[in-house]
């Protein structure tokens, strides 16, 4: 058992291990290249229309500074953590010269708003009708909730997510295939904006929860298959508590505890998920944005968005870390 | 191992349907040792002709024959789901065994390790990695980069069933018998944790075709090995789908899918044979 | 006499398993019958494995699958109302539980649940039989647990962060704080050393004596029994083999069984440790013809192997399933 504070500064450890290490990586794998990046980036990005020259010096300089290819190995590694910690990583070459952090910020809102609803809707439904289902074991009806979600679960989300194009864009074309918004409209804070963004948001959405919900069921059908056999259930049910407060206050809320940490660790994988859907239904977001930059050969971007999304997945984890002592009175050492 | 396996396969639905579905697709992938045509051989045959008796599954626009095309995209495909997986067990054995038997100081670093693995978003990672490639990239490359990344998530499980295992009197009774530690865990403590191997190799094949399906769509790996990924990229290349030409696109899909759902009910069903109190189905009649 | 509490007759229940097509039946209470009285502490003893719990969970209504119950009844009388607990609706059910019948579950470490308040759960539990607004009823609780030498804040706790001894007696709290007239208790005070033990089984008994309740105290430990119950009756693999007074039991074994666990009690000033009955205790799976207790039975014959013995009652109440049952001096002996 630990105490509060041990319990928030062990998180916070991992936090900075998370990002120190996932930056590691970056820098390793940009240095596993044997081909010269920076004169094979700067020639990819100037290929499709005329730079001028003290543009490509610029791209070059900050090229090789994120390369991390002046100095010493050491300096490399240095100078690549400055501009990293900074937030800088110098302009865009695909769309020069906007800085990459501000368009990394501008599409950071859409992807963290498709993750957010989408992993919410997924997580309170998916364990609402696991629990259930594993609480009413002989329910037909939530079996076959459960064998819907499931078949759908183990397919890539990039299938899921084509599929549904296909059915919606050419079976029964009445949603928003592509985009964020609609095309006409003006980015404002009106009904027929914040409409526009929820009707364009339905297939990304529905595409990452038709592949999440599957796991949450699962994970917490088999949880509360265990916990209906605690003790405590046991005696509940023995003391002629409520049905539905052994369900709710016995049963789903210990089972909870382990589906937080769960949702902590799969936000990864959520993430990656959520990165080629947009990329599918052309959403503006980091996915779109990373996919796109690869193709203009735009390193700087592909360096940023993979930074920010180390660091703003690591965030997140943060976050639902912190937040876990509230739902698990002993937080406990995992 | 093998008895259960028989047993599962006699007695549990899943693990049947499983197998039988995963038992097709293997058979077609087997059948590409027989192809007419080498894999990358284009135009052999009349563009774009709907599946008829001639071409099973139809051809693409670029000339190849589908049926015999996708058996070896299949074959790929698979192959780099073993190759990751088996990659990745050994060091997710290793970690997690270590680990889970030693426990104190080293287990907490490996697992922070551990779960700073599973925390990092690979997607970007494996993109970046591409994107420095580029036409280096190769199936083995990426192979090798995914199962280093990729071994977490199982890790875990291994290590919390070595660190039931630890205390155990056979642990104890080797320990005094003067076995290595190397001598315990794959003498002793392997063979438990091989069922749980088993379930993960399942999703960790999974896992890893998913992913590879993603970057080939988007032509981030070898376009020129044809894997199901790869396939499908070369059809939205020539936009299949636009222009009808539907078979393209649907059995890859098809085998795909039907290759997840066959390792998933083995995984599946796996697992609830591991964990006997959620067989136990207290409340069914 | 008066009426009993607690009626059993004849209870069967068994598990039944099928695993992999191969089907199990554990014959865990088989032909069970006893009674108890109002106020009356009637103790239940037996080794581990016995069907102990089997048999107050089928009292209890605490059915389970694999659990089956095949045969028998088991009547409660409550202030002059007759109810057969396995023939009332589950809302009868849960209108009785608590209010009339109360039950510390064995292993009581985990019965509390980990994520909910003390107070909540005493809400969850008594609330609605007391019948009293929130607060009122907390001050009852209060009280309560102060019987019991437990602090209000407890109420406040989360069950990890009290002692085993403190959870036990808030869990002794919960099961009495409703002053229900019947009381089943499965090994309440095993885990608990034996400083805690005393002070606890103090604490049941001063409850049961404030409370007029009547108790199905079950425990393997023979010295608890000798200080607590009023009745005794002794398991044997899913039977009863012999019930009395505890004064007599004690006195005067008669079953070969009772007489070897009860001599198994350590005196002051033994020399040589006790010795072991020689067998193991029947699979319940296979329970061997006859007297269950044949293989292990010094003065088994083959009577014994052929017929099951039924209970016998003699003019004193005292009841024996034994072909052979020790008379007083032969008991005296073999002890
Ligand atoms: N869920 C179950 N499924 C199958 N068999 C069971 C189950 N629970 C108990 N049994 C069997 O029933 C028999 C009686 O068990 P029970 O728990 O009633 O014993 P007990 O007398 O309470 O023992 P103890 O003193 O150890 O608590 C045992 O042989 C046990 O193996
Ligand atoms: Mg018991």
């Amino acid at each position: 058992m630990k105490t509060y504070p041990t319990y928030i500064l062990t998180r916070l450890g991992q936090f900075v291990l998370v990002v120190f290490i996932g930056i590691n990586i970056a820098f390793i794998v940009t240095h596993s290249t044997p081909i010269d990046p920076v004169e094979q980036s700067i020639a990819a990005a100037t290929q499709y229309g005329s730079t001028s020259p003290e543009a490509i010096a610029l791209m070059r300089q900050s090229l090789k500074e994120l390369y991390g290819l002046q100095g010493g190995l050491a300096d490399q590694y240095f100078a690549f953590w400055r501009r990293i910690l900074l937030g800088d990583f110098g302009p865009s070459l695909s769309a020069f010269p906007t800085p990459v952090s501000v368009l990394v910020g501008r599409a950071l809102p859409w992807t963290a708003g498709l993750l957010l609803s989408s992993t919410l809707l997924t997580w309170v439904l998916g364990n609402l009708l696991g629990g259930l289902a594993g609480y009413y074991r002989q329910s037909r009806a939530l079996r076959f909730a459960g064998i819907l979600a499931m078949a759908f679960h183990p397919i890539p989300y990039y299938v899921v997510a084509f599929v549904l194009l296909i059915v919606f864009g050419y079976l029964w074309p009445i949603l928003p295939l592509s985009g964020g918004y609609g095309m006409n409209m003006t980015r404002a804070l009106s009904w027929g904006f914040i409409g526009s963004v929820a009707l364009h948001s339905i297939l990304p959405v529905l595409s990452l929860a038709l592949v999440g919900l599957g796991g949450w069921f699962m994970g917490m059908r088999s949880l509360v298959s265990n916990i209906v056999t605690e003790d405590y259930v046991a005696y509940a049910e023995l003391g002629g508590v409520k049905r539905s407060r052994i369900l709710a206050s016995y049963v789903m809320r210990n089972a909870l505890v382990p589906q937080v940490t769960g949702l902590a660790m799969s936000l990864g994988a959520i993430f990656n998920g959520a990165i080629i859907t947009e990329q599918v239904f052309g959403y503006p977001g980091v996915g779109t944005l990373l996919v796109s930059a690869v193709y203009a050969g735009d390193y700087s971007l592909v360096l940023g968005i993979t930074t920010v999304s180390i660091v703003a997945v690591s965030l997140a984890v943060l976050l639902i870390d912190l937040c876990y002592p509230l739902i698990d009175p002993r937080v406990r050492a995992r | 191992m093998g008895r259960t396996l028989l047993d599962l396969l006699r007695f549990n639905r899943q693990f049947a349907s499983g197998a039988a579905l995963l038992l097709i697709v293997a058979a077609y992938a087997c059948l590409s040792f027989f192809s007419p045509y080498a894999p990358n051989d284009t135009y052999v045959a009349p563009p774009d002709v709907p599946p008829d008796w001639t071409y099973l599954m139809g051809t693409t626009s670029r000339g190849q024959d589908l049926f015999w095309l996708l058996s070896f995209a299949i074959r790929n495909t698979l192959a780099f789901g073993l190759a990751v997986a088996v990659l990745s067990r050994l060091l997710a054995l290793a970690i997690g065994l270590v680990a889970g038997y030693s426990g104190g100081l080293l287990d907490r670093a490996l697992m922070s390790l551990n779960d700073t693995f599973i925390v990092i978003p690979l997607f970007p990672i494996l993109v970046l990695f591409y994107f420095v490639m580029r036409d280096r990239m190769s199936w083995g490359l990426l192979a090798l980069m995914m199962a280093c990344l990729g071994w977490a998530y199982d890790a875990r499980l291994i290590r919390s069933v070595a660190m039931s295992l630890r205390h155990r009197e056979f642990t104890e009774t080797g320990i005094f018998s003067g076995m290595s530690m190397r001598q315990i865990l794959v003498e002793e403590h392997l063979p438990y944790v091989l069922p749980i191997v088993f379930s993960t190799t399942m999703n960790n094949i999974n896992w890893s075709i998913g992913l590879e399906v993603t970057l080939s769509v988007l032509g981030f790996t070898d376009i020129n090995t044809p894997t199901i990924g790869v396939l499908l990229y070369w059809a939205n290349q020539h936009t299949a789908l636009v222009s009808g030409i539907w078979w393209w696109i649907f059995f890859p899909v098809l085998l795909v899918v039907m290759t997840f759902i066959g390792l998933f009910l083995l995984a599946v069903s796996m697992n609830e044979y591991i964990d006997p109190r959620s067989r136990l189905g207290r409340r069914a009649p | 006499m008066t009426s009993p509490v607690l009626a059993v007759s004849d209870l069967r229940a068994y598990y039944r398993t099928s695993a992999f097509g191969v089907q199990r039946e554990v014959r865990a209470v088989d032909d069970v019958s006893l009674a108890i009285q109002p106020g009356e502490i009637y103790g239940l003893a037996g080794e581990s494995s016995s069907g102990k719990t089997t048999l107050i969970k089928t009292i209890a209504n605490a059915i389970q699958p694999p659990l089956q119950v095949l045969a028998g009844s088991v009547l409660f009388d409550f202030a002059g109302q007759r109810f057969d607990i396995h023939a009332l609706r589950p809302r009868e059910l849960a209108a009785i539980r608590w209010k009339h019948l109360s039950y510390i579950m064995q292993g009581s470490m985990n019965v509390l649940n980990p994520v909910r308040r003390v107070r909540q759960t005493f809400v969850d539990f008594a609330f609605r039989h007391i019948g009293r607004p929130l607060p009122e009823f907390l001050d009852v609780v209060r009280q309560h647990l102060q019987r019991l030498h437990l602090e209000p804040q407890v109420l406040e706790a989360y069950p990890h962060q009290l002692s085993g001894g403190m959870r036990q007696r808030v869990t002794i709290a919960l099961a009495t704080v409703c002053r229900p007239q019947f009381i089943i208790a499965d090994e309440p005070t095993t885990a608990l050393d034996v400083v805690v033990q005393k002070g606890v089984l103090g604490m049941i008994h001063e409850v049961q004596r404030a409370l007029g309740s009547s108790i199905l105290f079950v425990t393997h430990d023979m010295a608890v029994h000798a200080n607590l119950s009023d009745r005794l009756g002794i398991m044997y693999a899913g039977r009863i083999v012999e019930e009395g007074r505890t004064a007599d039991v004690f006195r005067a074994p008669r079953h070969p069984y009772t007489t070897h666990l009860i001599g198994s009690l350590p005196h002051l000033g033994d020399a040589a440790p006790k010795q072991g009955l020689p067998g193991a205790p029947p699979n319940l799976a296979d329970p061997p013809p006859g007297c269950r207790f044949h293989p292990r039975c010094p003065r088994a014959s083959d009577l014994c192997r052929r017929d099951v013995p039924a209970l016998e009652t003699d003019a004193s109440g005292h009841r024996v399933a034994c072909f052979h049952p020790a008379t007083e001096s032969v008991a005296e002996s073999i002890s």
